[in-house]
């Protein structure tokens, strides 16, 4: 659509920018001024998407289920309890369930009707989870969706896709890649990618870390 | 409600593109928009299945033209003016031209930590689980033109019963404002072939979290 452009040469991509930009400072001015929030309060939430919650959590969840076998059996179990034993985050919210890789069943986590995506572990989903071709094609097509990341797998590995259709939210616990053992789960985690852990990835190649 | 977010096995959208080294938001007003839209949440102007509806209401040709932070401004826009708490007029003056509304709190820096954890939608039981791990069900072919967690292409179909998540808030009763009305929650396991016929990928199987009144024993 690049001939699209509008009168004033701007890209329609950029028109929406400023368009979007000028209604959300109206919504917040209005908002404010009728005293339903306090834009500092805004500020704040904001701060801590940006640098606080992310998928460096998850990494830590990952890492940890990877070094510690009893922590793996009881974040199987119940991740919600799991995950808020390790102290890395804020309250973690109910029905957080951890569902494992194995060399014979391949895990992948899609919300095809809205954008559902354990973000309290994981941060704000990416723009490609949230997008129309994820939603539409990870549960018909999931070998296709990860031929879109570069990754195959072999044809017997056994695809389980999760709708997340309720307020149950999942994380996959990715396997843990061999030539690893006596790795501390610092280093583990530097392994752990946010798309392994959302099944459109594996983890790290360790030979590159180090 | 059989609308456009319920994408579910589309064919048409093309690839799906990664970015690399995504940022967390694309631009100032995607943060606010964020922020604004779980604030209100947050300040009980309305629940989350709400909210959802409200997306799901935008007509197609807006919600396909727009991002997902600009649906959400569209969405704030439509659901303040309609519960009445701005006008619109207000949002096209950029300022408040009468006082509030009363809200169940006001969003203050006093509850956001609260906010960065998920609501709670667990509830206590209002009768037995009417199905147990392993029970083979059939979902119901509904298409209500209010909210709804079923998505089309997991409609009619025979699936196993793989775990019950407990009882949890109704989201179609939420959303048309009938009450919490709490329902068993399963996590319920199909074949590939059983959702997209004998060309499915014989290796695949897809899950869905199916409330107890989208089932029926098969």
């Amino acid at each position: 659509m690049a001939h699209d452009h509008g009168e004033d040469g701007e890209h329609p991509h950029g028109s929406e920018l400023s368009e979007m930009q000028l209604r959300v400072r109206a919504l917040e001015t209005v908002l404010a001024e009728k005293g339903y929030l306090d834009p500092a309060a805004l500020d704040k939430m904001i701060e801590a998407f940006e640098t606080r919650i992310g998928p460096h959590i998850g990494a830590r969840v990952v890492a940890k289920a990877w070094a510690d076998a009893a922590f793996k059996q009881s974040l199987i179990a119940d991740a919600t309890k799991a995950v808020q034993a390790l102290g890395l985050n804020n309250r973690v919210g109910d029905h957080l369930i951890a569902v494992e890789n194995t060399p014979k069943l391949h895990n992948m986590i899609v919300c095809t009707l809205c954008s559902c995506y354990p973000w309290e572990v994981l941060g704000l989903p990416p723009v490609w989870y949230k997008s129309a071709p994820y939603r539409s094609r990870a549960v018909n097509d999931p070998r296709g969706v990860l031929a879109d990341f570069g990754l195959t797998l072999p044809a017997d590995t056994q695809i389980r896709v999760w709708d997340s259709t309720a307020e149950t939210r999942f994380i996959v616990l990715p396997m843990r890649p061999p030539g690893t053992a006596g790795w501390s789960e610092d280093k583990l985690a530097a392994l752990v990618t946010r798309d392994s852990m959302i099944g459109t990835g594996v983890p790290k190649n360790p030979q590159g870390v180090g | 409600m059989d609308g456009i977010h319920d994408m579910g096995g589309m064919h048409g959208f093309g690839k799906v593109e990664p970015e690399a080294n995504e940022p967390v938001f694309h631009a100032e007003w995607e943060a606010r928009c964020l922020a604004l839209n779980r604030a209100m949440g947050a300040a009980g102007a309305w629940t989350i299945d709400e909210g959802r509806a409200g997306i799901e209401e935008l007509p197609p040709e807006v919600y396909l033209a727009h991002s997902y932070y600009g649906k959400w401004a569209l969405r704030l826009e439509n659901m303040v003016v309609k519960r009445g708490f701005a006008g619109a007029d207000e949002l096209a003056a950029g300022h408040a031209l009468r006082p509030g509304k009363p809200v169940k709190r006001m969003f203050d820096l006093a509850i956001v930590d609260r906010t960065l954890s998920r609501g709670s939608f667990g509830r206590e039981a209002q009768a037995p689980a009417r199905f147990k791990t392993g029970d083979r069900v059939r979902t119901k072919n509904i298409h209500p033109v209010t909210h709804t967690r079923l998505p089309r292409y997991a409609r009619g179909r025979v699936g196993v019963i793989e775990a019950l998540r407990g009882c949890h808030v109704f989201p179609d009763s939420v959303a048309i404002g009938a009450g919490e009305n709490p329902q068993w929650l399963y996590t319920v396991l199909f074949d590939g072939r059983e959702l997209w016929g004998e060309s499915a990928d014989p290796a695949l199987k897809v899950s869905i979290e199916a409330f107890e009144p989208y089932l029926e024993a098969a």
